[in-house]
């Protein structure tokens, strides 16, 4: 038997009113109870983290800000980078950067002319922002990236309205990774798409072998396998005197690989729709296309949102996997800005730098993925 | 056997003209699934403007029957011909008798990434090439004949299932079909909201819907089928007015079924 004596002093009696939750679980001070401090244990462990975080954040702008040497006496050749080599471990050499900059950013594109892939990196962000503000996504957003595109090959090119030609060779730094992620992602994620849906067609059997093939096959290998292939094998199997160059190579094997990575985050995103959905489609009339293109994948890219954002950032940067068949994205230039013996050693600026550039693209894509989700969440739930 | 429920509304009158052309027509259809023998030589007539409700014990092969007319399922023997086309692999056939076919489903199946306007908007704009004004203006009439004008800007995932099940008989509507199959469109609603959804039903067999039902509703059966039919095992074992089906039902199998689903 239940006691009933509670039970019943409820029972009857005036309606429970509606009051605030008791003042310890309000606030700052209620969270920071909650989370921080809740036992004597996570006290201990509050304390120790706090003690390391700060003294390794002292330590690191003691190295970073004010032992930091922030120029040296000399430049190109006859640079003196003593002061750096004495205060090595005590603090950063940033006039590193200072000197090696345009290097790093634009490889070895001709000094005067590095107006252009400067130019060229503007008009992609410029690129990235228009395209992420969803008012702009219209018709119209395809004929911007083609024009926007057309002036950057113009640009990095040149040869026509006076602009000196500069060879595809001489091309390097921030440039090029941006071309390689842009191009990649821009033309892997239609592709695999397409793979993915084909992989599901089961009334076409050719169809759906074949795209199978295809992802198995291209995930089965190493990227850099794929890129060795691109650069070595690749113009074995061309016509005599005909030769693709090199970027384009390298762009095509990184856009095939992304594919295959892309297709089945595409195709987990297509296994999560209800059958219903498209028996509604059906029903209603709609075609192939139209039942694909308007019901299933609004709802299955919005589920993958962020598996895809997820392999996009890691294209990014396995697009820095270049520099082993000899093409200077960013992660190369940086590497090689350390060569001369003058400046031999100081690795760490360099890559810290690159590191940076490298973080900025993947956070803002990582940032930008949530509130694109939350965007298109907006008043679908229940 | 006990009170039928009834719809507070007396007998629908029958709307079917006595020299109506067949509207849909099954003629001994055969399906498997596998090596399940799941519809079996299932014949039947549904004549213009008359409203029929299938009924039966789960796996009687109700579903799959309507299903079939509206080519979600395919049949391996047998004819069906709807609206003078036949149902054959040709998809144009296909594509014409699902433009003057629409269909409401027992889990409603809207799409949750449109607006309630936009999911009545959606076919005709796309497959009766309608200006996007004059569908949206039709939707509205639609939503409204369902009493649902309000909830026009709102996304499935915000409203009760029983207005979800609503707009979806709106959104089949909005393509101005010939012909409406509902597939248990309240079993998947709590009781409170099956009203409403058998009100607006009732409402279009009013303005002389041709309509195939599968439900297990049967005060609506008796409020508006004009026949109703039992299916078991895959078979059509009994037709008739509903009077005679519920007053004086033949075969053995119909007597058990109604006195499990009535008699409590």
């Amino acid at each position: 038997m239940t006691p009933p004596s509670a039970e019943a002093a409820t029972l009857g009696a005036a309606p429970a009113l509606e009051r605030r939750p008791p003042s310890f679980a309000l606030g700052p001070l209620g969270w920071l109870r909650a989370n921080l401090f809740s036992s004597w244990l996570s006290t201990a462990v509050t304390l120790v983290l706090f003690y390391l975080l700060v003294s390794w954040t002292l330590s690191f702008l003691s190295w970073a800000v004010v032992n930091a040497i922030w120029d040296v006496p000399g430049t190109g050749q006859r640079v003196d980078t003593s002061a750096c080599r004495a205060a090595r471990g005590e603090g950063a050499c940033w006039a590193l950067i200072g000197e090696k900059y345009r290097f790093i950013l634009f490889g070895l594109y001709p000094f005067d002319e590095q107006w252009r892939p400067a130019l060229a990196i503007v008009i992609f962000i410029a690129l990235y922002v228009v395209s992420a503000m969803r008012r702009f996504w219209r018709k119209e957003l395809a004929l911007i990236w083609f024009a926007a595109l057309t002036v950057i090959g113009v640009l990095m090119w040149g040869g026509v309205f006076g602009l000196p030609y500069v060879e595809q060779e001489r091309w390097g730094g921030l440039v090029i990774t941006l071309i390689l992620a842009t191009f990649g992602i821009a033309l892997a994620f239609p592709l695999s798409i397409l793979v993915a849906l084909g992989r599901r067609q089961t009334s076409m059997p050719a169809v759906k072998a074949l795209c199978v093939v295809y992802i198995e096959l291209i995930r089965g290998v190493p990227l850099i396998s794929l890129l060795f292939m691109a650069s070595v094998m690749f113009p074995l199997f061309l016509p005599e005197g005909m030769n693709i160059d090199k970027l384009l190579r390298a762009q095509i094997a990184i856009i095939l690989f992304a594919a295959a990575y892309l297709a089945e985050v595409v195709r987990g995103g297509l296994q999560a729709i209800p059958k219903g959905q498209y028996e509604a489609a059906d029903a209603l009339g709609l075609t192939y296309w139209q039942k694909t293109g308007l019901i299933v994948l609004p709802q299955a890219l919005k589920i993958s949102i962020p598996p895809l954002v997820n392999t996009f950032i890691g294209m990014f940067k396995d697009t820095s996997l270049v520099l082993i068949i000899g093409i200077y994205d960013l992660l190369n230039t940086a590497k090689t800005s350390i060569i001369e013996p003058a400046w031999q050693g100081f690795g760490v600026e360099a890559y810290l730098f690159v590191a940076a550039i490298y973080f900025v693209f993947c956070f803002a894509m990582s940032k930008y993925s949530q509130d694109l989700e939350r965007e298109l969440d907006k008043g679908r739930r229940r | 056997m006990a009170e039928v429920v009834e719809l507070g509304k007396v007998q629908v009158r029958s709307a079917v003209q006595p020299d109506a052309k067949p509207m849909i027509e099954l003629r001994k259809v055969n399906k498997w699934f596998g090596a399940l023998h799941v519809l079996r030589d299932v014949s039947l007539t549904v004549r213009e403007r008359e409203r029929v409700v299938v009924c039966g014990p789960s796996g009687s092969g109700k579903s799959t029957m309507i299903r079939c007319i509206n080519r979600l399922e395919t049949h391996q023997e047998g004819q069906i011909i709807v609206d003078g086309i036949e149902l054959t692999d040709d998809l144009r056939n296909i594509d014409a008798i699902r433009r003057e076919v629409g269909m409401v489903f027992q889990s409603f199946n809207l799409f949750p990434h449109l607006t309630i306007l936009e999911n009545c908007t959606l076919a005709p704009i796309w497959v009766r090439k309608m200006p996007r004004k004059e569908a949206e203006e039709l939707a509205m009439e639609f939503l409204t004949r369902v009493r649902i004008p309000e909830q026009a800007k709102k996304y499935p995932g915000q409203l009760s299932g029983g207005q979800q099940q609503r707009v979806a008989i709106a959104r089949a509507l909005c393509m101005r079909p010939k012909i409406m199959l509902f597939d248990e469109p309240t079993s998947a609603l709590d009781p409170e909201m099956i009203k409403e959804v058998l009100d607006v039903m009732v409402e279009l067999a009013e303005s002389g819907m041709t309509m195939v039902v599968v439900t297990h509703e049967m005060g609506f059966a008796r409020t508006v089928a004009d026949r109703v039919v039992f299916m078991d095992r895959g078979e059509v074992v009994e037709v008739g007015p509903p009077n005679e089906f519920f007053g004086n039902p033949r075969s053995e199998r119909l007597r058990t079924f109604l006195s499990q689903i009535l008699g409590h």
